[in-house]
């Protein structure tokens, strides 16, 4: 109980660093600190949905980016049309889509395509174990990222450019502040969302599929039906986040499909700590921050990265969140 | 009209080609694929840094033969130093992860991939390297009356088909070969043996990376040779081992002859197949994406019907 509710105050703070930043860099004068803040804030937010499949449902996947692209190109392809003034879909019966650059649009057309095929997906991966399941994810996500390269329409290996940040009535997206704060609002309420959902029945015969499946079994649970619908889940959620990057940064490309990004999500994870939805968040932070700073001294900086990532495996196992576990408190 | 009847002749051409590129293609994956499933069958371990080993095989490969000119040289010498990164690599990175879950796994080999590729960039630089085709080997042979194949190609399908033999001898008829597949089955009971298991894995993994290297040596000449050259040809790897049974050399083969087939068939006809059936620009790019994705749909309808491979190993 008490290591629970020194988890939760972790998150709070965090979640508080993350809202009191912005003002800081601008009284600093660092306004151009407040991007990459926010590009920390969005993959955190893909990072903790893994952390919903690896964490908790103890499924190695490594192809949770292909979600992330997905979503990034829900919003691209609906803005692209609306630019061209087409229709995105124009099936008869008055099934027509047109282009949009409405926000919403883009994160309700996210969360049911990401969340369609991760039930697709998710059905035929979850049928194998281990490695299989390593593997077979990869597999999948290349698929995608192999679909949209393809997509000459969608400018194939160039991606798509957006014209501004997309619509959401009363606010001005194109103002980094206030997009910003709508990421965070985001992310916040994923967090309450996936914390509910960690502790609920649903959260606890999923981590006990994780620990036992066996026993699980026997006690009568369906395990695979709960892991589909966590994997599900979490790949929509992984589209929101795909969505905010696509607006963020004004760009999609297949490139946040390829399996690096894959496994970049899942280095955060581990980074920061798995199993815990806050570690993730800081995962992303120190990972992001890292490359940036490195990058100042070489233009080698994976050379260093990559020694780091393997030493952090062989003697930080519980990542950033055990050691400030360990630091917060003698008493586990 | 009058070219109707040619169409036939000229279709089997092209096929009996592709087939040869296709079988081409699949020689290569094995020998990607023999030692990585080894690596997986009897340790236990993922290792996304397969794909290093060729990269490192290609450049040794490539500088040796651009100095010398001597392509036996460049393999000579490309050979053992991939087996001995691969056994250096095992001995103080991937011998610390037998005992951990994948996920250690996949992170700590991501690291070493990204060590890999940024450090073939700081000693060769960002430009490819290219290596030329040996001179003796430049020509194309005449198989049958109208088919005309390059000589550097057979020589890789059949290098290829001579690992595989050398492979099945091993494994069938050495002690060594023996100890092998009893750890892929059973590997506490190896080591209660009084087999050295340590000593083992070592060995087991030098191989691996050895063939990994030849592979990328062999590849050098028709491919750029850049970082991160690995990582596409192991990403197929990782489908023809799913595909054939981790831990079985067997499915090995034959998963890697079929995803070449499968992969050089799909990209050399589905485009042309849809020109038929649609005949607009649109159907060519739908082929197109429909053969990149082609291997990733077989190995899903293969996985769906069969969760463990067509040949899964004993131990698994």
């Amino acid at each position: 109980m008490r290591a629970f509710l020194r988890n939760e105050r972790l998150m709070l703070t965090v979640l508080l660093v993350f809202a009191l930043l912005p003002p800081l860099f601008q009284l600093m004068g660092q306004e151009y600190l407040l991007s990459l803040l926010n590009r920390i804030l969005i993959y955190g937010l893909a990072a903790a949905s893994l952390d919903l499949i690896l964490g908790y449902g103890g499924m190695v996947s490594l192809g949770h980016a292909a979600f992330l692209g997905i979503g990034a190109y829900s919003a691209g392809i609906l803005a692209f049309h609306s630019y061209e003034g087409s229709a995105v879909l124009n099936w008869p019966m008055g099934l027509v889509l047109p282009g949009s650059e409405s926000l919403l649009l883009a994160l309700f057309v996210a969360v049911v395509m990401a969340g369609f095929f991760g039930l697709l997906t998710g059905s035929i991966s979850l049928r194998t174990r281990g490695m299989h399941f390593i593997m077979i994810t990869l597999a999948f996500a290349q698929m995608f990222y192999y679909l949209f390269i393809s997509l000459d329409r969608y400018g194939g290996e160039d991606g798509i450019s957006l014209f501004g940040r997309g619509h959401l009535p009363g606010f001005d997206l194109n103002n980094d502040f206030i997009y910003y704060y709508l990421c965070l609002f985001i992310l916040i309420l994923f967090l309450v969302l996936a914390r509910r959902f960690t502790t609920s029945r649903f959260g606890l015969v999923l981590r006990g599929g994780r620990d036992n499946e066996q026993r699980l079994r026997a006690l009568g649970f369906p395990v695979y039906r709960y892991r589909l619908i966590c994997y599900a889940l979490a790949a929509a959620a992984a589209g929101v986040a795909g969505v905010l990057m696509a607006h963020q940064g004004e760009y999609v490309s297949p490139g946040l499909m390829h399996w690096t990004k894959s496994g970049e999500i899942m280095v955060m994870v581990l980074l920061g700590g798995s199993g815990t939805l806050v570690g993730p968040l800081l995962g992303a932070g120190v990972l992001l921050l890292l490359e940036e700073v490195l990058a100042i001294y070489t233009e080698h900086w994976m050379v260093i990265l990559g020694p780091f990532l393997i030493l952090v495996v062989l003697f930080a196992r519980n990542g950033i969140h055990g050691l400030l576990m360990k630091i917060g408190g003698r008493d586990d | 009209m009058s070219s109707v009847h040619f169409v036939p002749v000229f279709l089997m051409l092209l096929f009996v080609e592709q087939l040869l590129n296709g079988l081409q293609l699949g020689v290569m994956l094995f020998l990607m694929s023999a030692g990585l499933t080894l690596v997986f069958g009897i340790m236990q371990v993922v290792n996304l840094a397969h794909g290093s080993f060729y990269m490192i095989g290609a450049y040794v490969a490539a500088t040796v033969m651009l100095k010398s000119g001597s392509f036996v040289l460049a393999l000579a010498v490309a050979l053992p130093v991939t087996a001995a990164v691969g056994m250096l690599v095992e001995l103080t990175v991937l011998r610390r992860l037998y005992e951990r879950d994948h996920l250690d796994q996949v992170l700590a080999t991501f690291g070493l991939i990204f060590f890999f590729n940024e450090l073939t960039r700081m000693i060769w630089g960002r430009q490819p390297l290219f290596m030329d085709v040996p001179p003796w080997l430049s020509r194309t042979v005449e198989l049958l009356p109208g088919i005309y194949y390059p000589s550097y190609r057979l020589l890789i399908i059949a290098v290829g088909i001579l690992v595989a033999l050398f492979l099945y001898l091993l494994f069938s008829r050495t002690r060594l070969g023996l100890q092998i597949r009893a750890g892929a089955t059973n590997r506490e009971m190896v080591a209660a043996m009084g087999i050295n298991i340590r000593v083992l894995y070592t060995l087991v993994f030098g191989l691996g990376a050895l063939l990994a290297g030849l592979a990328g040596a062999m590849a050098g000449p028709i491919l750029a040779v850049e970082a991160g050259m690995g990582e596409s040809i192991l990403i197929l790897t990782f489908v023809v081992i799913v595909i054939g049974g981790i831990g079985s050399i067997r499915g090995a083969f034959v998963g890697a002859l079929v995803v070449g087939m499968v992969d050089t068939l799909g990209r050399a006809f589905l485009p042309q197949i849809f020109r038929l059936l649609f005949d607009s620009a649109a159907a060519d790019r739908l082929g197109l994406a429909l053969a990149s994705m082609a291997v990733y749909v077989f190995m899903a309808l293969i996985l769906a019907w069969k969760p463990r491979g067509l040949f899964p190993a004993p131990g698994n």
